[in-house]
């Protein structure tokens, strides 16, 4: 047994007091859970503790806090590991409520609010179209094992939470909906792919007001990715039905993909007029007008020079525009998703993901097997 | 050290100054940078949102040429712009967990002659100057120690999320090293809430409200902790920070007058380099906060506050 102190955020609205801290003692293994920390402190010490959890297991998703600042599964994070990362920072574990939702008591959030309001606006039930079958549908294999990244999800808000997009514009559809949206457009049963992606791209808090920052990403105990989810919604949307929404989501998309085409690398003083459908596009001149006073300042300070915005000094080479070409020449797109693929087995682990990818080795030092194989190691 | 080179494309448009600083401070750490000319841009995300196969197929090309340099005397491959850096890591992420998939991207280069080899190593000028170079290096090289600069990190989201894909752990608390850079520069870093937020910047022509309200907030959440400036390690937070900045002004409501800096202007400044020479007025935000200008006395002149009123 070890003591770990818990420093939970106490905040009762009824009383009518401010929010404050109160840190408790713990007396349990480091491989017990925080939630158990938390509900031997309510045992022990103050049944009033508010709390909300079920199956301690990491499948209901009730008990969603932030600990030490970070969204997640009181019941997934052990306290050894939580008071590592503590030491980190300050020393104290901390546990407190999800952001981007209103306080109920201590560390329970209203989900209704927020959370389920916003699942409920996808329309979260599949919507065939024609005559049903006689029996059961037959769905390809390969189609369910597309959307069971989404299927994962256990709604415990952890990705809602944190996302930075919701945190200045609280309409925002938001990560754990639009994954759970992407759930039925990607399932070959539901007849309404295009309406649902038609409504959620007009929506000025739909697809394409994610920020792409992947706190979403990063929060999930489920490996859901919401980010990627919403961002395969903008594909289909986009490339697969042609939906030129309102907020511009898809002429920005299409205004960058085409200058990168043409200059190779991007022509930022193109990009903006193009993503509004171009220079003399109704829809542009507001834009343009509204950006002005910024285009001046540039000027005035040299970092924007009439030389560099009217004049294209870059060409794609040719093997560029080749890969443009034979990408979008393909019938199909090719996705590799690593939830569902996973990794190449033959990856010796560890050793070999560190070296490749946290560049852990220093240089000089020999290089390692892995970097033995590779013919580009200095 | 020699490094195979990506400015990226926003450190040769509107933030010239990035580029212009890179070239001025890497020599001082002994730095070579091969240019990686023939290369095009990451997508941003952007490409890898319209086809994953096609930004994979445009960074693979990046990192077969960065290869090509690697085999000539190149240690690794260097970014400045944390946006690169995150796309690219995300492409390499597929690309080295799937030789199947390798293969079929490979074929896409095969014409000119090009092969992208599992396991490229590609860091951000942050991660190289503290794992290669190291900071006991840098602080020897410190003429001009930004004593009493109070400096807020602002990391963005490519380079710190997440946290697996960019190689953070223990060993490597990629999250701290703006903070460690700061104070091995002699200066103070100031703590506030917006240092691993979004600068909002992707959504500016889809939402450009939200976008605004994220830089404004972040702008003002470390001004109301006492900083003197900012440091980015990507120029599209800077785009959205600085450029930007009078208008999320308007959409906060608020003054903000906060000079961002990005990384190689702040090295350049603790390693005694002219602010004029780090382009530092090309800012839209005067960086006065920063610089006394008529003695290019690195620091605090009078209270932040003071200055503020002064510029």
């Amino acid at each position: 047994m070890s003591e770990y102190t818990l420093k939970l955020r106490r905040y009762s609205p009824e009383s009518g007091d401010p929010a404050f801290w109160e840190e408790f003692k713990v007396d349990l293994d480091g491989h017990r859970s925080v939630l158990d920390g938390i509900l031997q402190a309510k045992d022990r010490e103050d049944g009033s503790i508010g709390i909300r959890c079920s199956c301690r297991a990491a499948i209901c998703g009730s008990c969603g806090v932030k600990i030490n600042g970070r969204p997640g599964l009181a019941c997934h994070m052990h306290l050894e590991e939580a008071q590592r990362r503590a030491d980190q920072n300050g020393g104290v574990i901390t546990v407190e409520p999800m952001g981007n939702m209103p306080v109920l008591k201590d560390l329970i959030v209203d989900m209704d609010a927020v959370h389920w309001k916003k699942v409920q606006r996808v329309t979260p039930w599949l919507i065939p179209e024609g005559e049903h079958p006689e029996r059961e549908y037959i769905v390809a294999k390969e189609a369910m094992v597309d959307v069971t990244q989404s299927m994962a999800c256990i709604q415990c808000g952890a990705c809602v939470s944190d996302c930075l997009s919701m945190e200045v514009d609280p309409l925002f559809v938001g990560p754990a909906a639009l994954a759970k949206a992407y759930r039925f457009v990607g399932d070959p049963r539901d007849g309404q792919q295009f309406e649902r992606l038609k409504d959620l791209s007009e929506d000025p808090h739909g697809i394409y007001d994610c920020t792409h920052c992947f706190n979403c990403i990063e929060a999930c105990p489920k490996g859901v990715a919401p980010m990627s989810q919403i961002m395969r919604l903008r594909r289909i949307a986009g490339s697969d039905h042609g939906i030129d929404d309102r907020n511009n989501g898809h002429r920005h998309e299409k205004a960058f993909v085409k200058n990168i085409e043409k200059n190779g690398l991007l022509h930022e003083a193109d990009l903006l007029p193009d993503s509004y459908g171009g220079k003399f596009h109704p829809r542009a001149v507001p834009e343009l007008l509204a950006s002005l006073p910024v285009a001046l300042k540039g000027l005035q300070r040299g970092k924007i020079t009439p030389k560099k915005a009217l004049l294209h000094a870059h060409k794609a080479p040719k093997d560029v525009k080749r890969i443009f070409e034979r990408v979008h020449s393909q019938q199909k797109r090719y996705e590799l998703n690593l939830y569902v693929s996973g990794k190449d087995e033959d990856l010796p682990g560890g050793e070999e993901m560190q070296d490749v990818n946290q560049g852990a080795q220093a240089h000089g030092t020999p290089a390692s097997s892995s970097a033995e194989r590779s013919p580009n190691q200095a | 050290m020699k490094v195979a080179y990506w400015p990226g494309c926003v450190s040769r448009g509107f933030t010239p100054e990035l580029h212009g600083s890179m070239a001025k401070v890497a020599p001082m750490l002994d730095i070579e940078l091969i240019e990686l000319d023939r290369a095009c841009c990451t997508g941003a995300g952007v490409i890898a949102e319209h086809n994953q196969e096609l930004a994979d197929t445009l960074n693979a090309r990046t990192f077969a040429l960065a290869q090509q340099e690697m085999a000539n005397g190149a240690h690794m491959m260097m970014n400045i712009c944390s946006t690169c850096q995150g796309a690219q890591s995300e492409c390499q992420e597929r690309l080295d967990a799937n030789s199947e998939y390798r293969e079929h991207v490979n074929e896409s280069l095969a014409p000119e002659g090009l092969r992208y080899e599992h396991g490229i190593q590609n860091k951000h000028f942050l991660w190289l100057m503290v794992e290669e170079i190291g900071l006991d290096i840098i602080a020897s090289k410190v003429v001009r120690p930004l004593t009493d600069l109070r400096v807020g990190p602002f990391y963005g989201c490519y380079i710190v999320r997440p946290t697996d894909r960019v190689g953070i752990d223990d060993q490597h608390p990629r999250d701290r090293y703006l903070q460690m850079l700061i104070e091995t520069l002699g200066g103070t870093v100031v703590d506030y809430a917006g240092a691993y937020k979004c600068c909002g910047f992707p959504i500016i022509t889809m939402n450009k409200e939200a976008s605004l309200k994220q830089a404004g907030r972040h702008l003002g959440d470390a001004a109301d902790a006492d900083a003197d400036c900012l440091v980015t390690p990507c120029p599209l937070c800077h785009l959205n920070l600085d450029l930007q900045q009078p208008m999320a002004e308007k959409a906060v409501g608020r003054e903000l007058n906060l000079p961002v800096l990005h990384l190689p202007q702040l090295v350049g400044l603790a390693f005694g380099l002219e602010p004029k020479e780090l382009g530092m007025n090309k800012h839209v935000v005067k960086p006065t906060t920063v610089i006394d200008w008529s003695t290019s006395v690195v620091g605090r002149v009078g209270a932040s506050v003071g200055a503020r009123a002064a510029s």
